[in-house]
């Protein structure tokens, strides 16, 4: 674990001298508060509902921006054959890359902290939707940033790391539009594998344990998926 | 310190090495020579717990790399070929990761040490992708040192630097060598001879000669080469040469060049200098030409096929590769 933070720590430091960092950072805020500003205008709602609903499609892009270079770099370079002859194991590697990529979303959610103060001076925001729709926004995050690590960890190519991360990040979104052609039960199962059906809930201020229990899992599946493509490295 | 046995690595069907046998001793520093594509890399690699062998077994101080890879990792300083650097990073900070990451727990002083002694103390500071290629190359040995490890595990460390850094680096091997098990890889014969206790000879995957660079030496080279070069060449030339005492052959080469072996401890350049110069020839050049390493896999491989060889072979051998 203790490697895993070394790990992710550096990585963090090198989210912030390449410009991609910068870049995604800067659309990002500039698309969400374009949103925030004219959702706020129209609606006259003192709510985020309705940003974080649109902001879930940004996200499906820009997460894999954020990943696509972690372990992609890393084998281009030649310094994953680094990280994998000092004494760490295999997960670590992964785990502190995505813990790097979830800092990095965390404080870019932090620079939107803002809009829920200008609701506040304005108006009387409900802050319940709003502090769940936070964390759902997070958990959502966490679970396409390791998505995007899965892709990283497949190529030694940036962009096709993006790519692979973008298709498997909507596809996973959307998953759930099969159960509009099956009957019960096997829709029920797309239906419960979409990562869209397990976010609105928080938008209405209700954290479901199922939900939770849900995106923690993916999160958990896809690094240890993760970790063997990066296993798999070594008998090549 | 480190025992290797029948290791064998199979790419999809290739073969990279077959069954290697070696040790090394504590303390020793042995060189793997050999052609690129040889298995040197390969080897390497299994040794660092980089990637596990298909078959046979490699020890690190007792532990395997494979059963027990964490704890030969503990124990090694790796250098691969490419050396991997973080170019965004500062060298400082690089090698703190890098001593964090090995778990040493006073990072400050190893890192220290580890830049006092590849001298690079002054560029501390400097971000690694504005350093030149020599100053890389002994960042790279710096991380490999950092953790105080008991072997070091150095792929191809002098490639790509000028003479000057080379002499350096090699240099500051054998320093590091007179506590540490070392490792090296190289494709020059010269540095093998140098900085090494010990040669291993790999082509093709498998060792083809083994022992210290005295011993190699001796085995192989069965005479001293000449090239004389004459303004008037001509049969009697040949001839003459011939006759001068301790010369085994002569192969004619273009431009009046002749390749004259001379019989092993014998130093027949006097000799020959006075008979050029006698017979009016017009001496041009004279000199011994250094056995290069792919003489050795030459003969190597040729002594493997026919064995014995008679001399004009070898003569013949060695004036087309010289």
């Amino acid at each position: 674990m203790r490697n895993a933070l070394a790990i992710a720590r550096r990585e963090l430091q090198a989210y912030f001298v390449s410009p991609i960092a910068y870049v995604v950072t800067a659309a990002f805020l500039l698309v969400s508060g374009y949103l925030f500003a004219a959702i706020l205008l129209l609606s006259q709602e003192a709510t985020l509902r309705y940003l974080f609903g649109n902001l879930t499609t940004i996200l499906l892009f820009v997460a894999p921006l954020l990943t696509m270079r972690l372990l992609a770099e890393e084998q281009r370079s030649g310094t994953l054959e680094l990280l994998l002859t000092s004494p760490v194991q295999d997960w670590e590697v992964v785990l502190g890359k995505w813990l790097a990529s979830l800092g990095l979303f965390a404080g870019i959610m932090l620079l939107t902290g803002y809009y829920p103060l200008i609701l506040w001076r304005y108006g009387n925001p409900d802050w319940g939707p709003v502090l769940t729709g936070y964390g759902g926004v997070l958990l959502l995050g966490g679970t396409l940033l390791a998505l995007g690590t899965l892709t990283s960890a497949l190529t030694s190519n940036q962009i096709v790391a993006a790519v692979l991360g973008v298709g498997l990040s909507v596809l996973t979104w959307l998953i759930d539009a099969l159960s509009q052609f099956t009957g019960p039960p096997v829709s029920g199962v797309f239906d419960y594998l979409a990562l869209s059906t397990h976010f609105y809930d928080f938008l209405r201020g209700i954290v479901d344990t199922k939900d939770v229990v849900y995106y923690a899992s993916v999160i958990v599946v896809t690094l240890f998926l993760a970790t063997r493509v990066l296993e798999t490295r070594r008998w090549r | 310190m480190i025992e290797v046995e029948n290791l064998t690595k199979y790419y999809g069907n290739l073969a990279a090495i077959r069954n290697l046998n070696f040790r090394v001793e504590q303390g020793e520093i042995l060189g793997f020579l050999g052609p690129n594509g040889a298995g040197k890399t390969t080897t390497m690699r299994i040794l660092s717990g980089y990637m596990p062998p298909s078959a046979g077994a490699a020890r690190v101080a007792g532990f395997d790399v494979f059963a027990d890879s964490l704890e030969v990792r503990r124990r090694i300083g790796y250098m691969p070929e490419t050396v991997p650097l973080y170019p965004e990073m500062s060298v400082g900070s690089y090698l703190d990761f890098m001593a964090r990451i090995r778990g040493v727990s006073d990072r400050k002083t190893r890192v220290k040490a580890a830049m006092e002694a590849c001298h690079i103390t002054d560029k501390a500071d400097t971000v690694i992708g504005k350093l030149s290629k020599g100053y890389r190359q002994r960042v790279g040995l710096a991380q490999a040192l950092v953790h105080d490890p008991e072997v070091l595990i150095l792929d191809e460390p002098t490639i790509g630097l000028d003479p000057k850094q080379i002499i350096e680096v090699r240099e500051l091997i054998k320093e590091l060598g007179h506590e540490r098990t070392i490792i090296l890889s190289t494709h020059i014969l010269p540095e093998a001879q140098q900085t090494c206790d010990r040669v291993l000879i790999i082509n093709e995957g498998e060792i083809v000669a083994e022992g210290t660079s005295r011993q190699l030496t001796d085995r192989l080279a069965r005479g001293t080469l000449l090239h004389v070069q004459v303004a008037q060449p001509g049969q009697e030339v040949i001839e003459a040469l011939r006759r001068v005492p301790g010369v085994l052959g002569v192969a004619p080469e273009n431009g009046g060049v002749y390749g004259v072996t001379c019989a092993q401890g014998q130093d027949c350049r006097a000799t020959i200098a006075t008979t050029v110069v006698n017979g009016g020839w017009g001496l041009l050049e004279l000199h011994s030409v250094e056995m290069s390493l792919e003489d050795i896999f030459l003969k190597l491989t040729a002594e493997e096929a026919t064995t014995p060889m008679d001399d004009q072979q070898t003569e013949e051998g060695r004036s087309h590769h010289a």
